[in-house]
């Protein structure tokens, strides 16, 4: 009786056997996901909540335009200057990689340079960090660039596989009017098929830049040593900049330099979120532009 | 005739497989009316054959129509003519194309080259996303056929009986055009570097009627200057627009049906006294 794999037909429709047990596992499976889920939100949360409550009361316009002791402004002009350096190395050369990706590699090709990206978007900050010192900053000395260098393999391949998605998206039509025109593959590519890509091109780019604005690690290493009251667009020399002024502010024990790294922490999170919200919206906007 | 050599290989310069490909040109003297001749003609898409030994001339300054039900390798055979299908993986042709007695597949032949001389207009209307000038400029731009282009764009549009209803906004995006107009503009497109041959892949499939004969009249006023080949699935647009039309079909080629040709003549013959029962059956209708 009760091997019997099926029930008695008459029987009334309500779980019978194991079948309670069942769901009854399947229900706690169901909650455990969704409270992992709520967790990373409240996370989230938690963390935009600090940083905004304790910072909002340090910033105001001389925080943002006056130099050391009384504001940031050469902190938040050399992380500009960093990050516009390392995005003019790394976003042509990441929409190249995505051109061959999508207009000229064979399947086997494809397969291997998306491996390579992925292992280099998961090489640890530091390790680039200490290549680029290794390579721009030991004998010589600490600039900028040698931090941007860094920045831009970091960037390199989130715009790399960022544009190759949204090349992907240029239909098929548009390649093959071109070929069929007699016009070389190249001349299509700056002339149609880049265009069109161009607003998801731009968006992947803003999403590396709010990625790679706050890593500190590479430039505690190459642009640490720096004058917190000298502005300065040169970038080589060590320029002074935010991720590293957050670091040190929080290393020396003083309740007002507390204060301050707050402060530039909510500018830093403030531009991030909104980097990357506004890149997000407007990356689903040119896909659906391009879809339609 | 020629040997089953990949196209990847006939492709590259100096290939020893060119010269076999080549050497029907001087086995066969070149008939002077015939732009394509295609002898023996075989397609296959990786193990899948798609057409089996088509034998078939297309004549200077006609419209030929190649009709055929669904999946019978006329668009295929259609696009071996501008080597489009090269791109397609695993694509690989058997036989010869001789493009004004040219091997077409031979090995010094450049891709380029080729659809220069032989544009295509495709089913779905398929504008740049730029202004209606821009689409036509394009490409005798990227030419470098920049003098008295504006002139040109004109020449295009007027042929291809577009301009009235866009010499205005010419700087408009061709993307707020109309289905219709848009696939008047790519056939615009395509005759503003004067191709020697204009293939249409069934250019009004996607158009109202209204569109349709708009474009079917088009075609009228483009015979004589280009040599025209359009796939169509409608059998009257054949009736309408083509001086010959060949029938394709799926015959049983061992286990699996590859596409055929079963029939080729003037277009009256056709449609009046198919000599094939095929032909008689798929014209009036009895299958397809």
């Amino acid at each position: 009786m009760s091997d019997q794999l099926i029930p008695d037909p008459s029987a009334p429709l309500t779980p019978s056997g194991n079948l309670r047990r069942r769901q009854l596992v399947s229900r706690a499976a169901e909650l455990t996901a969704t409270a992992a889920a709520i967790a990373a939100i409240a996370v989230l949360a938690i963390v935009i909540w600090t940083v905004a409550s304790r910072g909002v009361k340090t910033i105001d316009l001389d925080f943002v335009f006056t130099g050391y002791p009384t504001g940031v402004g050469p902190m938040l002009l050399g992380t500009i200057v960093i990050s516009v350096v390392a995005t003019l190395i790394a976003m042509p050369i990441g929409v190249l990689i995505a051109l061959f990706l999508t207009e000229y590699a064979g399947a086997k090709g494809v397969r291997t340079m998306k491996l390579i990206l992925d292992l280099l978007n998961g090489l640890p900050s530091i390790v680039l960090g200490v290549f680029v010192f290794a390579l721009l900053v030991n004998h010589k000395h600490q600039s900028a660039f040698a931090g941007s260098v860094a920045l831009a393999i970091i960037e390199l391949p989130l715009i790399a596989r960022g544009s190759q998605e949204v090349l992907l998206l240029v239909p098929k039509g548009l390649r093959e009017a071109s070929d069929a025109l007699g016009v070389a593959r190249w001349r299509s590519v700056l002339t149609v098929i880049l265009p069109t890509a161009l607003g998801g091109i731009v968006t992947a780019t803003v999403l590396a830049v709010a990625r790679a604005a706050g890593e500190t690690a590479p430039l505690i290493l190459a642009s640490s040593v720096f004058d917190p009251k000298k502005f300065s667009v040169n970038p080589f020399e060590a320029l002074p900049n935010v991720p590293v002024w957050i670091y040190k502010l929080s290393e020396e024990g003083n309740p007002e330099g507390f204060n301050e790294a707050w402060g530039m922490s909510l500018l830093l999170v403030s531009f991030i979120l909104f980097a990357s919200l506004g890149a997000r919206a407007l990356l689903a906007r040119s896909k659906r532009k391009l879809s339609s | 005739m020629t040997q089953a050599v990949p196209s990847r290989l006939r492709i590259r310069p100096g290939d020893p497989a060119a010269t076999t490909a080549a050497a029907p040109t001087t086995a066969y003297p070149q008939h002077p009316e015939l732009v394509f001749d295609a002898r023996g003609v075989s397609i296959f898409y990786g193990p899948k054959q798609a057409l089996a030994g088509v034998n078939l001339g297309i004549q200077r300054g006609q419209i030929t129509a190649l009709i055929g039900p669904s999946g019978c390798g006329k668009t295929t055979f259609l696009r071996s003519l501008n080597r489009m299908n090269d791109s397609v993986p695993g694509f690989h042709i058997e036989g010869s194309v001789l493009y004004h007695g040219h091997e077409l597949y031979g090995g010094n032949v450049d891709q380029v080259e080729v659809r220069r001389r032989i544009g295509m207009v495709f089913q779905k209307p398929n504008p740049f996303p730029k202004s209606i000038y821009d689409n036509v400029a394009w490409a005798p731009r990227n030419l470098g056929l920049r003098r008295g282009l504006d002139e040109r764009v004109e020449q295009a549009l007027r042929g291809a009986a577009l301009w009235d209803e866009v010499k205005d906004r010419l700087k408009d995006s061709a993307l707020g055009l109309s289905g219709g107009q848009q696939q008047r503009l790519c056939i615009a497109r395509a005759i503003a570097i004067e191709p020697d041959v204009l293939l249409l892949d069934e250019p009004a499939s996607a158009l109202d009627p209204i569109a349709t004969g708009a474009i079917e009249e088009l075609m009228h006023s483009l015979k004589g200057r280009f040599t025209i080949v359009i796939v169509t699935h409608n059998m009257q647009q054949a009736a309408r627009v083509a001086d010959r039309t060949a029938f394709f079909s799926l015959e049983m080629g061992g286990e699996k049906p590859v596409g055929t040709l079963i029939e080729v003549g003037e277009t009256e013959r056709i449609f009046a006294e198919p000599r094939d029962p095929r032909t008689r059956d798929y014209v009036t209708g009895r299958f397809g």
